[in-house]
């Protein structure tokens, strides 16, 4: 007769012996269930805590930067603490975008809607980042309505993940004031090295573009000569070259490529 | 009881995962350069041996010996995932600090070793007496040397000031190698030789013995 009574099925597996193909079996997809079930619901419940904490390592990196760029401290005092003002900028024309609210705007989150976003042709990805959001935050610092410092949120695949960072420029849009990175996942150590304060003092002072508009700033892996050169990083040769596509992709037609020579002309004109 | 209170103390000096066992050298060096991360450590650890012993030991008489290890090590590896992701998310800083330490528990041979030579042939009760002797065996020798690496090596304590530094008008010179790693094995090899003086019986034969020409004449 068929026993139907699920407890004593269960009862029927313990009693076997430990070495019985189906006991294994089914202890091994137990123990494979379980422990899933765990970490994803530690996963799903402390997601709103590592968003947070992610958040305000984000906003604490950028007052950071902005705060220990050299002369930013006159600056600052010049025109009191809330000197960043955000703009919201159409990446494709590179206009000012009035009608979005600076502060409720996510890029984060508009980069991965297909509303506010668009696919990037291969060729010219070469940040890896596949879909570009049409719109992006700007922070700009004036001064007595002169800009000071633009400072634009670049992105762009690494060794094994995502680096998030922010790129400082000087008044004259081609200089770099500073360059920080608020959010990475590579090998610590190795990649992760991009992060520390020696190589970041690297950047600030190094050319974007020469006369003719080319970029040409990029992460090489000898001794780095000229405005437009940075020391790699060694063992990190793909981490590095990801910071050099990031740059060049950003600084491109398809970042802020059009949106930086608008702000150019514009002070040209003035 | 008295049993029981032996699984507790043993791992304290006489069968300490660290001096004796040399297990777990290397969350040791690597994350007591200060006494505020030897002691996350220390938690994180105690955390994760004690809730997979206990949770291995219930479930011994029914792990297919064919997959033991791989299921110990689920098991394990599912508690040090929770446990970073809970660090993460209420001690962010800290474990940015530990970064890739806490996940390389899995990796720390003294949990499995006790998962294996102890909660597998052994009741809970036992199992969870034998985890909290051996993750305080561990957490003492780190704060050890946690405490001797930050006081020597910034002259403070938990943050507090301690040693009056010479930059700021003290009269200590900080010793910048004890943030290095091989300071930690220095310290481990005096904490070591200290015990084995203390205990003899703890001192290993040699593995080896070199030939003298003595030796070499003999039939």
């Amino acid at each position: 007769m068929l026993d139907l009574n699920p407890l004593n099925w269960w009862r029927r597996l313990l009693a076997l012996p430990n070495d019985n193909l189906t006991k294994t079996l089914v202890i091994a997809f137990l123990v494979a269930f379980t422990a899933s079930v765990i970490v994803s619901f530690a996963a799903v419940t402390l997601r709103p805590f590592h968003i947070a904490n992610l958040e305000k390592e984000r906003q604490a990196s950028l007052s950071e930067m902005i705060a220990s760029l050299p002369g930013m401290d006159n600056i600052l005092e010049g025109i009191g603490v809330d000197v960043v003002e955000i703009y919201i900028v159409d990446l494709a024309s590179g206009e000012f975008i009035a009608n979005i609210d600076p502060a409720s705007f996510d890029q984060r989150e508009a980069a991965r809607d297909p509303n506010l976003s668009s696919p990037i042709p291969a060729e010219a990805d070469i940040a890896g980042i596949k879909q570009r959001e049409n719109y992006a935050q700007v922070f700009i610092l004036r001064k007595d309505g002169d800009v000071q410092l633009v400072v634009l949120p670049v992105r762009g695949v690494g060794y094994q993940s995502m680096l998030y960072a922010y790129l400082a420029l000087e008044a004259d849009i081609n200089t770099i004031a500073g360059l920080v990175f608020y959010e990475q996942g590579e090998t610590p150590g190795i990649g992760a090295r991009i992060e520390d304060p020696e190589w970041l003092a690297l950047w600030p002072g190094k050319q974007l573009a020469d006369e003719n508009g080319e970029i040409k700033i990029s992460v090489v892996h000898n001794k780095a000569v000229g405005p437009f050169e940075v020391d790699g990083i060694s063992g990190a040769t793909r981490t590095s070259n990801g910071v050099s596509n990031m740059l060049h992709f950003w600084l491109g037609d398809y970042g802020f490529g059009p949106f930086l020579t608008k702000l150019r002309a514009s002070k040209e004109r003035t | 009881m008295k049993q029981s209170l032996k699984y507790l103390t043993d791992p304290l000096i006489k069968t300490n995962p660290i001096t004796l066992q040399i297990l777990g050298i290397c969350s040791a060096l690597a994350v007591t350069t200060s006494l505020s991360t030897a002691l996350t450590m220390s938690g994180a650890l105690s955390v994760v041996l004690i809730l997979s012993n206990i949770t291995i030991s219930s479930i011994r008489k029914h792990i297919p010996t064919s997959i033991r290890l791989i299921i110990q090590i689920t098991i394990i590896a599912s508690l040090v995932i929770v446990m970073d992701m809970f660090l993460r998310a209420f001690a962010f800083d800290m474990s940015k600090r530990l970064s890739i330490f806490v996940g390389l528990i899995v990796t720390n041979c003294m949990v499995l070793g006790r998962a294996e030579a102890f909660a597998r042939q052994n009741p809970v009760w036992p199992s969870f007496l034998d985890a909290l002797g051996n993750s305080l065996g561990y957490s003492m020798i780190l704060l050890i040397v946690g405490a001797i690496r930050e006081l020597f090596g910034a002259g403070t304590l938990l943050g507090f000031q301690i040693l009056p530094l010479i930059e700021n008008g003290g009269w200590f010179q900080p010793l910048r190698l004890m943030y290095l790693a091989p300071s930690a094995f220095f310290i481990l090899g005096f904490l070591i030789w200290i015990i084995r003086i203390w205990r003899p019986e703890q001192i290993e034969k040699p593995e080896f013995h070199i030939l003298t020409p003595d030796d070499a004449r003999k039939p």
